[in-house]
Parts: C-alpha cells; structure tokens; sequence
C-alpha cells in the first residue's frame, strides 16, 4: 500500500481552528488542522497539563501504539500511569507540529484556495509558528497555564519557544538534548538530506505525488545520514563493530559492482532505518520541518541577549544533556543554562552519562528517568498540585 | 542534614532566596524550602550528586563556585552560602567578592587550619598534618588554599565585609562555646562558620 494511502485510511484525532493562524512569514494559513494525542485527566482546575514536544520524525503518538508501523509510542516507556511522566497524575498533551505528515496542516493537507494539496507549496514555518499552532490547541482545551512543557531535540526547540513567547503560560519547562539555536553543524546535516531529496529522480520538484512517485530514496538517505549524527561512535561500535552480515544480497542482484558482495552490519541496520522511514513520512514535510528548525535561532528571533528574554520569566527549567550527544552538545546546554543563570531565573542542569548519544533522549536511561521524575514532582510540588487525579 | 548546616540554616530567615554553592547531596536546600519557606537553588560540581538532588525535585545546575558564579545578575540572592569549599577554589579572594555581588549576605564555612592539632603535628611530625578534617595527603588533596579564621578575618577586613556573626565548629558541627575570643576559637575550632555582608 503506499504511504499516502496509509495515512488517509488513518483516522487522527484532530482539532480544527476555523480562523487560521497568520504565520511569520505573513501568510494566512486557514482552516488550521492540528492532530493530537492526549493521555490522563484534565484537572477541574486544569492546572495539571503537560505538553509533550516531538522532535523532527516523531508524531502525537508519544504513548500508543504508531498507526502505520505498529510500534510502541516513541517514548512509551516515558509516559503513562506511574511512569516518570505519570498520567494518573498529569494530563498530557502530546500535538503532530504544523508542518507535519500526522493529520496537522502540512504538505499533505489541501490548500483551501487552489482546492490542491499544498504538497511543496506549503509555506515557510518557524518554530515560533509552531509553537502559535499548539497555542491555539491548548486554548481549545481551555487550559491558561501548562504545568509543564517538556521535549527533547527539536522538541526542546519548541519548549524554549513556548517560554519564550508565553512565559506566563509555562509553569515549567524542560528542554532535553536541545540548544538555544541550530547550530552550522546542525543546518550542515540537514543541507545534505534535502540535497539527497533533491537529487532523486523520483522527486519531480517536489510535485511527486502528482506523479504518483516517491522521492524513496532521497528521504531514505536523507533518514540515513541524519541517523548516523542521532547516535555516537562508541554506539555505533558497540552495537556493530566491523561485523560483516551474513547471507546478505550478492552485489550482483542489487546492481552493484562485485565489491560490494558482503554488507558490513551498520550498513544494514541504516538501510533499514532509510527504508521504514520512507513509509511514514512524507518528503516535503521533512524539508518544511528542518528548514524550520535552520531558521531557529532564540536570541535573534527576540532580537536580544538570551539573558534578556528570559529576564522576568518565572518558569521553572530543567535542561539536560547527554554526554555523548555531538548534535545538541551539552556545551549547547550549558550555554542556555548561563543564560538563564545571567537571567536570574530558577534552572536545574543535568548532563547524562551515556555512550549512545543524541538518540539517548528516546531511549532506557535510569538517571535520566529519574530527572525526569524528580523535577516533575518537585514542580508539581510548587505548583501545588494534587498527587492524582482519575476520571469520574 | 549535618549539624553544622542546621547552623547554617538558623541563620537565614524565613522566605529568604537562597544560593547554595556546593550544595552535595542537596539536604539544606531541601531543608531550607520544606521548613523554612525559602526559595533555595544550588550550584554542585559532582555531577552524581546533581543529578541525585534533581532527581529529589530541588533545583541543582552542575558547576562550580570559580566560574559560575560571575553570571548571576547581583543581589539576585538575599543569601548565599559556600560550605566547607572556601579552602578548594582556585580564587578564594574573587569567590567571596562573587558572593557578595550577587548575594546580601555570605554564608561562609571553612576548615580551620589553625587548629592545635594540626599545629601540633606540623611541630612535632614535621611534614604535613592529616587529621579527620584534613584528611588527604598533600599531592592529591582539594584544598589547595586552606587558612585559619585568624587569616580569614584579616581578609574580610582588607576586602571591607562585615561579619555579622562567626562560630567556631567541632568536627561534629556542634557550635563551641569560644564567641568572644578569636585566639581560643583559632586553636580549638575544627571549622568555622562566618555571616558577612558588605559594609
């Protein structure tokens, strides 16, 4: 089945703003569609709400099963009842980014003046615009003030563009494995995976579903090498080392020359990653997200020190940051951790000791669940929330 | 909580914002915001017993007193405390003047070299003193600027701090008993404990 056919059989939850939002670049973007995912009780209060921020490839589904590959949520083992993020006690919310391929406005969705999917017309977004989308779900809901916004990557990007914009709406906030800007580094890397896009024939400037392709192996590649900066090199030789794979494809069914007889695991294991990525997510969605991302960068943004933008705000942070992360340093952390520090603001920074790098956010950290857990009970604590609340 | 940090925390009153700079397992904090209503961050350089506090929800960053105290805004604090670090920092001088600028009072506590049986061991051994305060031999050890309350004195008195209260401490934490004679507490104190603000 191909992947748009999936993804208009899945049936998203979703709410729709008639009104629209007016983007940064001007642009009016109506109605606006955003998919979401909720796990817990809202308080009578509402004062028990936690927004869950997803990075780049992820999706609303943080906590349930992935509609089109059938894997747990991808930080399943980070939200639900009694887990660190624990749903008996906190409502969560957890939205698909503007932009994104999951049932919120994006590439996919129809533009409502040509009455044609915006496919790569979709226009330019900033975090900024993303975070006004979540805004505007988190009004529907009613709810004046999160407890908590929580992410890690591209997610703490929005988490710091939610207590930079609404400061008076984050109670606390969480930026994991994050940085206050995309880094030369960072926009480098994505340069490369749009550039593999482009370069697939099957891409047809962007106009691919028209053709009834898939620009498969550009984003397959793109999914490759981005996922090579997701893990570090102790990961990648512990898991790999230089094992060959047996009883792979001669190079000769593959059309390949002679020399490539024999695939090295890591190879594998990245063909895979390249391949099941491409059934779940749509091409130009990815360039509309990471461009979104490159154009991150806080203080500019503010046009301010970060110090300043962070001057009054009485939000609780908690920063973390993973040794052996090479994508988002804790360097990158510590500098926002300065930041806040020179803003007077109340910060807690941990710094996880993990080989497995920038991946490790999503993954069985004990330290890291305990960070998690902690800061949130000692916020919910000042917060004065109640220890549970069930429906009914 | 150690007897000498309940020193520490009588000393601060109610509803005070506090910086706790070495902060270990994170006790007085939590001590401080539980019974006395403070709003008390720390700053800890070992990065297990950082994650250890975050994990008990106290607000903890990783660092250290010699680099990260010159980015908070001044008189962000009403107090700061630096305990049992003093004689570890590279600048003992510019931590104090750190602590003060950012702070409207300092917390100080500090091993006292001065005491008689490290004087004793120096006279009689000759070679370095290692007591259960003093306990690491000298090419490994921490404290790298240990000195007596009579040395830290002069200092607040060259840099114009007011001390608005010094103890004397055993080993234990327990307070001793010498408040008027400097000379006594010098040669019996194992620590001290000093209060200072600008003058």
């Amino acid at each position: 089945m191909s992947r748009e056919k999936e993804v208009t059989r899945l049936s998203h939850q979703i709410y729709t703003h008639e009104e629209g939002l007016e983007l940064q670049c001007g642009q009016m973007l109506a109605p606006l569609d955003i998919a979401y995912q909720t796990y817990g009780t809202l308080s009578p209060d509402r004062d028990n709400a936690i927004l869950i921020c997803h990075a780049l490839t992820g999706d609303q589904y943080v906590a349930d099963p992935h509609p089109i590959t059938n894997k747990p949520g991808w930080w399943a083992r980070m939200v639900g009842p009694g887990l660190p993020i624990d749903t008996n006690r906190f409502f969560v919310i957890c939205s698909n980014v503007l932009g994104g391929c999951m049932g919120s406005t994006g590439s996919l969705s129809i533009c409502r003046e040509t009455g044609q999917p915006w496919d790569n017309d979709f226009p330019a977004i900033t975090m900024h615009d993303i975070t006004a989308a979540q805004a505007k779900l988190i009004d529907h809901f009613n709810i004046k003030r999160l407890f908590a916004v929580i992410g890690g990557s591209m997610g703490g990007m929005q988490v710091l563009s939610w207590a930079a914009n609404y400061p008076e709406r984050v109670f606390a906030a969480m930026p994991i494995a994050t940085a206050p800007y995309q880094s030369a580094q960072n926009i480098a890397f994505n340069e490369v995976s749009r550039q593999a896009i482009f370069a697939d024939p099957e891409w047809h400037g962007g106009k691919y579903r028209v053709h009834n392709t898939l620009p498969a192996r550009g984003l397959g590649v793109a999914r490759m090498m981005a996922h090579i900066t997701y893990l570090s090199e102790e990961a990648l030789t512990r898991k790999f080392g230089r094992r060959m794979r047996q009883n792979s494809v001669p190079a000769k069914e593959n059309d390949l020359p002679l020399l490539f007889d024999g695939m090295f695991e890591v190879e594998s294991y990245l063909r895979h990653q390249g391949s099941s990525f491409v059934k779940r997510f749509d091409a130009n969605s990815y360039l509309t997200i990471s461009r979104a991302m490159d154009y991150f960068d806080l203080a500019a943004d503010h046009n301010a020190d970060l110090a300043e933008i962070f001057r009054w705000s009485s939000t609780r942070f908690c920063v973390i940051s993973f040794s052996s992360d090479w994508l988002f340093s804790t360097m990158q952390s510590r500098q926002l951790v300065r930041a806040l520090n020179r803003a007077g603001a109340n910060v807690s920074f941990v710094e996880i000791e993990t080989d497995r790098g920038h991946d490790a956010f999503l993954l069985e950290e004990p330290d890291f669940d305990r960070t998690m857990r902690g800061f949130l009970r000692g916020a919910a604590a000042h917060a004065g929330l109640k220890e549970t609340y069930h429906a009914g | 909580m150690r007897v000498d940090q309940q020193l520490i925390a009588d000393m601060i009153p109610h509803g005070s914002r506090v910086l706790d700079v070495g902060s270990g397992d994170g006790h007085l904090i939590d001590y401080l915001f539980n019974h006395k209503g403070c709003e008390a961050q720390g700053i800890e350089i070992d990065m297990r017993s950082v994650t250890q506090s975050v994990a008990h929800g106290l607000p903890v960053i990783q660092g250290d007193a010699d680099h990260d105290l010159a980015d908070y805004p001044a008189h962000t604090f009403d107090y700061v405390v630096l305990q049992r670090t003093l004689q570890a920092v590279e600048k003992p001088r510019e931590v104090l003047k750190q602590l003060l600028r950012i702070g409207r009072y300092a917390v100080v506590s500090f091993p006292n070299f001065g005491h008689w049986r490290l004087r004793w061991q120096l006279l009689h051994t000759g070679r370095m003193p290692m007591t259960p305060v003093w306990n690491t031999p000298w090419y490994i050890t921490p404290n790298i600027h240990p000195c007596t309350i009579y040395d830290f004195m002069a200092l607040c008195e060259a840099e114009n701090y007011k001390v608005e209260k010094w103890l004397a401490v055993k080993e234990d934490g327990c307070s001793l008993p010498w408040h008027r004679s400097i000379r006594l507490a010098n040669l019996f104190g194992e620590q001290a404990l000093f209060l200072l603000r600008k003058a």
